[in-house]
């Protein structure tokens, strides 16, 4: 198997969506482009663990064949890392069962294997999410309840870099925020490798009242276009991962 | 595999059966050992009789991942690193779930904290070492323990040795950590990456260390170097390894063999002061430790004497 781009966005936030396109629908075509969706609704310190307004959470990434969790502020940065990581695990492990339906026919899957050899699939599995170049795009919901959560959120980013520069494969990450008046999201980190340059930058956000987070979902997926063309100019061999999912 | 199915957490009273599907072995359930983020540990009877600990999950990805890590331990030669291995399996439900679990020795011992707290404090240095030379062993096979903490620890019997219970993070030396605990890991402290090094280890010795002398933990603060400097400074208990762990704080040591001997050095030192000696001695050694003494300081005396009129005289 050649190694390819596995694609992610992270969407932080705190609440329920209420304006634009319905976030589900929206994650579910995002996935559909080989791209999974991975949620974190952060919690207040006097909610309760599973408060009504962050349903949607855990449905939006199921459809975007993502992995979720809500947590509490001071848990933020060891789950923004294990999301990641358990959904790399999990879109790796949908290809990894593509494959093996194509040799062993229909229903196979590697939790029907016995377990000696699904121990084997699974050290290629840990290869392949050791040494596959990522591409996470994180979407920071920045409505005015989020606000001061934020340096929390920045916290938690800088330590996910920290997490993924230790693998062996490439990173590139970008970071958004929204909502934003005029592009429905803002850009606050280009693509990069590291995410050093963000602090400077974090601080300045300001809130708005709207949390159109289908729409700002959909225009995070137009970035994953822009930068698959601009690296498909420089590698022409590299391939990436269009399947998603388990 | 429907996701929705697949998120039930399950909940095996005592007396419960566990079949094996591929192996057909059968395991009655005694007691919960433990929860953890990905399953959970029975203390469990084999159908011959033997006590065994069984860990079950629906994360069937993560036990075999586990079960891999553990085959490979299994595979260094000298006291075990970790439980051993028994036997891996599905248990299957009548309504079509499917759980993965792994059978493994069950280690019957005490938390570090209470062993020290029953016997002395002085345990702690030995066990610091046998550690370490536990991490050499491991580092010298290629592999990383990663998540290194006191949960992950237990003291055992006869004689009394650490033992490490889960090692669900131990890594390929130059990978990045499989699984880690915030206050255990040199990236969380700002020194050092989270790429698989035997040095990310030995970090992770002296916040075992600090963890006992701080049960409750302590934040990283503005400047968490400075802040675990403090912390190491002010703990008392720690203060015979002090030096040693400072060293390996800043990075110092770059094998577990290096870090190994520098604390072997302090605590031989450290046994053969004469306050240490005089602590554990027993009433009739005293009566011939303090008539020794005497005779050699007299026999002394008496000779410097000697030597005095003899250089005296002859001058």
């Amino acid at each position: 198997m050649r190694k390819g781009t596995l694609k992610q966005i992270l969407l932080i936030t705190d609440g329920c969506s209420n304006q634009g396109e319905d976030p589900a629908m929206i994650a579910t075509l995002v996935a559909q482009q080989g791209i999974a969706v991975n949620v974190i609704g952060v919690l207040e310190d006097s909610q309760r663990e599973n408060p009504p307004g962050l349903e949607e959470v855990e449905e939006i990434a199921e459809a975007g064949e993502g992995v979720s969790q809500i947590v509490y502020q001071q848990a933020l940065s060891q789950t923004v890392q294990t999301v990641t990581k358990q959904a790399m695990t999990q879109t790796l492990q949908g290809v990894v069962n593509q494959e093996l339906k194509q040799i062993l026919g229909p229903g196979q899957t590697v939790d029907s294997l016995p377990p000696e050899q699904r121990g084997e699939v699974m050290e290629v599995v840990e290869d392949l999410g050791e040494t596959c170049n990522v591409e996470v795009l994180v979407l920071v919901d920045t409505s005015a309840s989020m606000q001061n959560k934020l340096p929390t959120v920045k916290e938690a980013l800088m330590d996910l870099s920290i997490s993924m520069n230790a693998r062996i494969g490439k990173n590139r990450f970008a970071i958004y925020s929204f909502p934003d008046k005029r592009k429905t999201i803002k850009q606050i980190i280009d693509w990069s490798e590291k995410l050093d340059a963000m602090a400077s930058v974090f601080p300045k956000l300001t809130s708005g009242g709207i949390t159109p987070t289908g729409p700002a979902l959909k225009e995070a997926m137009y970035q994953f276009g822009k930068s698959k063309l601009m690296r498909s100019r420089k590698r022409e061999d590299e391939s990436t991962f269009e399947q998603t999912g388990n | 595999m429907n996701p929705h199915l697949s998120k039930q957490v399950i909940n095996l009273r005592p007396g419960s059966l566990i079949y094996g599907h591929w192996h057909k072995q059968r395991y009655k359930v005694i007691s919960l050992l433990g929860k953890g983020a990905i399953g959970s540990v029975y203390l469990c009877e084999r159908s011959d009789g033997k006590r065994v600990a069984l860990k079950i999950s629906d994360k069937s990805a993560s036990i075999t991942t586990e079960v891999n890590v553990l085959k490979q331990l299994n595979k260094v030669q000298g006291t075990l690193l970790g439980p051993s291995l028994f036997d891996v399996d599905d248990f299957v439900l009548s309504n079509g779930i499917r759980y993965s679990f792994y059978v493994m020795e069950y280690v019957k011992g005490i938390p570090v904290s209470a062993f020290l707290k029953k016997r002395s404090k002085d345990w702690l240095g030995v066990f610091l070492l046998q550690v370490l030379s536990d991490l050499d062993r491991l580092h010298q096979q290629g592999w990383v323990f990663g998540d290194l903490k006191l949960d992950n620890v237990l003291v055992t019997d006869m004689p009394p040795r650490v033992r490490w219970i889960d090692v669900g993070g131990t890594t390929q030396i130059g990978r990045s950590i499989k699984e880690y605990t915030e206050f255990y890991d040199r990236g969380y402290w700002q020194l050092g990456t989270r790429k698989a090094e035997p040095s990310y280890d030995l970090f992770a010795v002296v916040m075992l260390a600090l963890h006992y002398a701080y049960p409750n933990q302590f934040d990283r603060g503005k400047n968490p170097e400075q802040t675990l400097n403090e912390k190491l400074r002010q703990a008392t208990v720690l203060q015979p390894y002090r030096v040693c762990l400072e060293r390996a704080l800043r990075g110092h040591y770059q094998t577990s063999a290096q870090m190994l001997n520098d604390l072997n050095r302090i605590l031989i030192k450290r046994q053969t002061t004469p306050m240490f000696r005089h602590q554990s001695i027993t009433n009739k050694q005293v009566a011939g430790d303090t008539v020794l003494p005497l005779i050699e300081t007299s026999v002394i005396g008496v000779s410097s004497a000697l030597f005095f009129l003899v250089y005296y005289f002859f001058i």
